[in-house]
């Protein structure tokens, strides 16, 4: 295979009624990304419904003793980053004249940021989410179904965004012809890594502008947390060039698909899982319904083997901790996934300090109240 | 799919007719299957069907039976063992090729197997698949997974015809197959039939169920191929 590829990793593992479905979203893709009219149309939606640029947050109580600063894409327009690329696919699935949309979701932020889309743009549309899934996230089932929606449940296997990806992808196979499978992270087979990787760029070309502005200089590290690793990804490409600024992603400590994978295939590519050596993919685990997934992005597995970046893990009690700190000391609530970032960034020895505060955690209270 | 009794199985099948057996190594994330091979493959897995074992039964089929067995699998065991080594231990444990659902034409090269071709597959992607494929040609009758439909899709003539205009290497017809009426008619069109999760279903009840299941769509087969409509 020698398309999509990060080192090793990345390419396309799918049943062959998707390779001409692929190839065809390959070269709109390619002629969109290339069209200013394209570029303008996002930035203009970014700007006017999404409320873009989101702002750069000093957090000197959550961080005392450090320049410490969030990335607010919890401010977004439905609190988290997903909707900057479930913006673009619909704008991509608008050129190549489909009427159906496709998605998965677990914590239910991209099925919302779909949902959101699809409704802005008149699309038909379908979330798959685990039955699990559903029951710690209730109110994000209540809002797709409020934006027109249809959610159908994932009663099998883990009953987690690992099975609902599956469904998703079986559902793209049999209606390929009218359907876009508007994946959520930075996973799935070639081109959908780069193409997610692209729509969110936006939050680390912004973070980058931002940060020069407030400090004069360029972070000493960048912190993010790690499930498919979209929000990572786009924060990451602001820096990635920048050989002083450590990239610092941070997995659920039983989710570590980088920290304690090897090497396998799921959902179309290659790259990092949590699998057994027969190659069977294994359980995730967190209280974070977003990072319990036992894949990553290809390009992520890239950049560990390539050292570029380092991953780290933190416990569901540490994020829990970070979750409540923040709350306390910033009055800002995070989503249970960015507070395993804000976990790890307190401790990263550096004094200049960005965090992508990927998402907001009303969906969560009612899990972390519980405990 | 693979199991302990899928030896006793495969022998049953081949005395009511079967010519090809395709056994199921199981996968715990099968993209291409609908829910009866899913939840066949979930159940396998629980049962502790992994590669070895699963070597293993075939090896046991291969003792009873003498037609071509054909494992039918996912990339992701083949990228644990090696492809090299996989495709080695499978033939050697008696394999005549291997199928593996999510490997695109291109892909591994180097691996003899049986391509897949779709109803999307273009007529430059589908002669590739001709030239690489091992034996015979699988054809995907529909856009979709595995499962039983109510009815043979035209998209599935519409392909056969495309291929036979490709290639000249044998066409067998499989997915959504799954009552001797489709198998008749998929037959008058192309070289053979495969059926899967209908058969897994019937064979839950034991060789004789799948002995009569077989034997009517061996039926089947033979009066439509036997008929003058043949094309």
């Amino acid at each position: 295979m020698t398309i999509g590829l990060y080192g090793p990793y990345g390419g396309r593992y799918v049943p062959e009624t998707l390779v001409p479905a692929l190839d065809e979203l390959d070269e709109g893709w390619r002629e969109a990304w290339a069209d200013d009219a394209f570029r303008r149309e996002l930035d203009e939606l970014g700007r006017e419904y999404a409320g873009r640029p989101t702002p750069l947050t000093l957090a000197e109580r959550f961080a005392p003793g450090k320049r410490l600063y969030l990335k607010r894409e919890d401010l977004l327009h439905t609190g988290a980053h997903k909707l900057n690329n479930a913006l673009g696919q619909a704008v991509l699935a608008r050129r190549l004249g489909k009427e159906r949309i496709v998605a998965e979701t677990g914590a239910g932020q991209h099925g919302v940021a779909t949902a959101t889309v699809c409704a802005r743009f008149g699309f038909d549309c379908v979330v798959y989410m685990g039955s699990e899934d559903m029951r710690r996230q209730h109110p994000n089932v209540e809002r797709m179904e409020l934006l027109g929606a249809e959610v159908r449940p994932v009663e099998f296997g883990t009953r987690t965004l690992k099975e609902a990806t599956s469904e998703a992808i079986r559902d793209w196979i049999t209606n390929v012809e009218t359907t876009h499978y508007l994946i959520g992270s930075c996973v799935g087979p070639h081109p959908y890594p780069e193409i997610v990787r692209e729509l969110q760029s936006v939050i680390g070309l912004e973070a980058r502008e931002q940060f020069l502005e407030a400090e004069g200089r360029l972070p000493d590290a960048v912190v993010a947390c790690v499930g498919g690793g979209s929000n990572a990804i786009g924060i990451f490409a602001g820096f990635v060039d920048e050989a002083n600024v450590r990239l610092i992603g941070v997995e659920a400590r039983d989710a570590a698909s980088l920290g304690d994978g090897r090497p396998g295939v799921l959902h179309g590519a290659r790259s990092s899982l949590l699998a057994d050596e027969d190659g069977q993919v294994l359980d995730a685990h967190s209280i974070s319904a977003g990072l319990d997934y036992p894949g990553v992005g290809p390009e992520h597995a890239f950049l560990r083997d390539s050292g570029r970046a380092t991953y780290v893990s933190a416990t569901d009690d540490q994020a829990v901790a970070a979750f409540k700190r923040l709350a306390a000391t910033e009055g800002i609530v995070p989503a249970l996934e960015p507070a395993h970032a804000l976990a790890r960034a307190a401790e990263v020895d550096a004094e200049l300090v960005l965090v992508c505060l990927s998402g907001r955690g009303d969906k969560d209270l009612d899990e972390v109240l519980r405990r | 799919m693979a199991g302990a009794e899928t030896p006793e199985l495969a022998q049953s099948a081949v005395e009511s007719g079967a010519d090809l057996i395709e056994i199921g190594f199981p996968f715990s994330d099968p993209l291409a299957d609908g829910p009866v091979i899913r939840a066949a493959a979930e159940r396998a897995l629980a049962e502790g069907m992994r590669t070895e074992r699963c070597l293993e039964c075939l090896a046991a089929t291969r003792a009873l039976v003498d037609i071509p067995l054909v494992p039918m699998t996912y990339s992701s065991l083949l990228e644990a063992r090696g492809y090299v080594r996989f495709e080695e231990e499978a033939r050697s444990a008696g394999a005549t090729s291997l199928i593996v659902a999510d490997l695109p034409i291109e892909a591994e090269p180097g691996l003899r197997r049986v391509q897949l071709v779709a109803p999307t597959t273009p007529a430059e992607r589908l002669r590739l698949a001709a030239e690489r494929t091992d034996g015979w040609l699988y054809l995907v009758s529909v856009t979709g997974t595995t499962g039983t439909r109510d009815s043979l899709s035209s998209q599935a003539l519409d392909l056969v015809a495309r291929a036979r205009d490709a290639t000249n290497v044998p066409l067998l017809l499989g997915f959504g197959i799954s009552t001797p009426e489709q198998a008749a008619e998929a037959a008058a069109h192309a070289d053979g039939v495969v059926v899967g999760s209908r058969a897994v279903q019937v064979a839950e009840e034991g060789p004789a169920a799948l002995h009569d299941y077989v034997q009517s769509l061996r039926t089947a087969i033979d009066s439509a191929t036997t008929s003058p409509s043949r094309r």
